[in-house]
């Protein structure tokens, strides 16, 4: 399988065996260092967007490989507040770098990068649609709770209507005969074309309103934030915030091989308290963005096939 | 000898079993004519129910017009006529892609934010469903913006 300067643009272009060929990339990395293998390669950082994991541990990927970086983390101090188009700036960074990562405020951007630029694209978050990277940590941290990611139960919780790690995440995890049960207010539910696409590839899945109903069944509870302003009427949001809330006292029944996952940052729909049990693996998940991105970073660049 | 629904033409387009309810749309996709224009609606047809006409002289339609029509009327016929006489006749058909025909719905989409052009691909033909390539939404037919 050979990834040298192929663009990583959406989870939909990745294959199960390609999805798979990079999570054993990553556990090779993280079993054996390899300070070299990028040796001379630069990668473009271009973060139109705020963002703290994902441009650290993008950039602390590519260092621990022996490249470098070069980038911005704030594009007002760029030509683009001078109107620049993020086709003519992609035209000219691909000269200043071997492969760019981005993230972008705007729905296709990064695919529209990818097709301006000849170095290999990265899509690290572009508006609502995909952060593919998050979504192989999120796989890669199930592989490591539960040692493996066939045929488990994973429940969705929280906003599942716009929130893209968990569109990207169900049609991953749909490669993977897992059984899969969301939870979310009526408003917030998993978009119809979503649903759809399980549907016809045949997955088993359920749709909840209250975490209650499936956290004693399930093997990985994805949490995710419901956000205030996302709900038409605001008295809606007040009747179900606390719903969503996980705290210890929900966690009396659940199976003891339980993993509790969370993009982070969280505000409060995971309690403090939770992290003192032995359910909590948010910030062991966030530590997996390391040996993701830089496998991510060494396929792409041919440090590794 | 059967007699025409509509006028006929010498040279030109005709525009064959349009669903009633698309037959000025396509007139109006197609734009200003310089030509002579004949249009019919209602006409009984053995395929669609009821269908609508349109014969276009002195004109012959591109790719993209096409690509526009098999939006509208993904069942529609489309005759050549030279002479007075169907020199060429074909089915409207889905192409596997739309580039620069529909216009994206979603706002956030860079391709109504950068002069990039669209593309979107069939995911479904019947019923139409198209996926634009860079926003990644799916759009049903009846949400289908033509541009």
């Amino acid at each position: 399988m050979n990834f040298k300067g192929k663009d990583v643009i959406s989870i939909d272009d990745f294959s199960k065996s390609e999805i798979i060929h990079v999570l054993k990339t990553a556990e090779r990395l993280e079993k054996k260092a390899m300070p070299n293998i990028l040796k001379g390669k630069i990668l473009g950082t271009l973060f139109f967007e705020p963002s703290t994991r994902t441009r650290l541990s993008f950039e602390s990927s590519m260092k621990q490989l022996g490249g470098n970086t070069i980038g911005f983390a704030d594009a007002h101090a760029t030509s683009v507040s001078k109107g620049e188009t993020l086709h003519d700036t992609i035209k000219m960074i691909e000269h200043y770098s071997d492969a760019i990562v981005i993230r972008h405020p705007l729905d296709g951007a990064a695919r529209l990068a990818a097709e301006a630029a000849s170095v290999p694209v990265i899509n690290a978050g572009d508006g609502k649609n995909q952060h593919p990277t998050q979504t192989l940590l999120d796989l890669f941290t199930i592989k490591k709770a539960q040692g493996k990611i066939s045929n488990l139960h994973v429940g969705i919780v929280g906003d599942l209507k716009y929130g893209r790690t968990v569109h990207s995440l169900t049609k991953a995890l749909s490669h993977f005969h897992c059984k899969l049960s969301f939870v979310a207010p009526p408003a917030l539910r998993m978009p119809v074309q979503i649903i759809r696409e399980l549907e016809e590839k045949n997955i088993v899945y359920s749709e909840h309103e209250r975490t209650e109903d499936i956290i004693s069944d399930v093997d990985i509870l994805y949490c995710t934030r419901i956000q205030r302003e996302r709900f038409p009427d605001p008295r809606e949001y007040e009747r179900v915030k606390n719903s969503y809330i996980l705290d210890v006292p929900l966690l009396k029944n659940v199976k003891k091989n339980l993993k509790i996952l969370h993009p982070l940052p969280r505000v409060n729909e995971v309690t403090t308290a939770v992290d003192r049990t032995p359910y909590a693996y948010y910030f062991q998940q966030a530590s997996h963005g390391i040996p993701v991105r830089k496998a991510i970073l060494a396929l792409v660049l041919g440090g590794l096939r | 000898m059967k007699k025409p629904l509509v006028g006929e033409i010498g040279f030109g387009t005709v525009i064959d079993h349009i669903p009633c309810t698309a037959t000025f749309k396509v007139l109006q996709l197609l734009g200003p004519q310089d030509d002579l224009v004949v249009v019919g609606n209602h006409f009984s047809s053995m395929k669609i129910g009821k269908k609508g006409i349109i014969k276009i002289a002195n004109k012959i339609l591109t790719e993209k017009e096409l690509s526009k029509i098999a939006v509208l009327a993904p069942k529609a016929t489309v005759n050549v006529i030279n002479n007075g006489k169907v020199q060429q006749k074909y089915k409207i058909t889905i192409p596997p892609q739309f580039k620069n025909v529909i216009k994206c719905i979603n706002p956030n989409c860079i391709s109504n934010h950068e002069n990039s052009g669209t593309l979107f691909c069939v995911i479904s033909a019947n019923p139409l469903r198209v996926k634009c390539n860079y926003c990644e939404i799916v759009i049903d037919k009846e949400e289908i913006q033509l541009q």
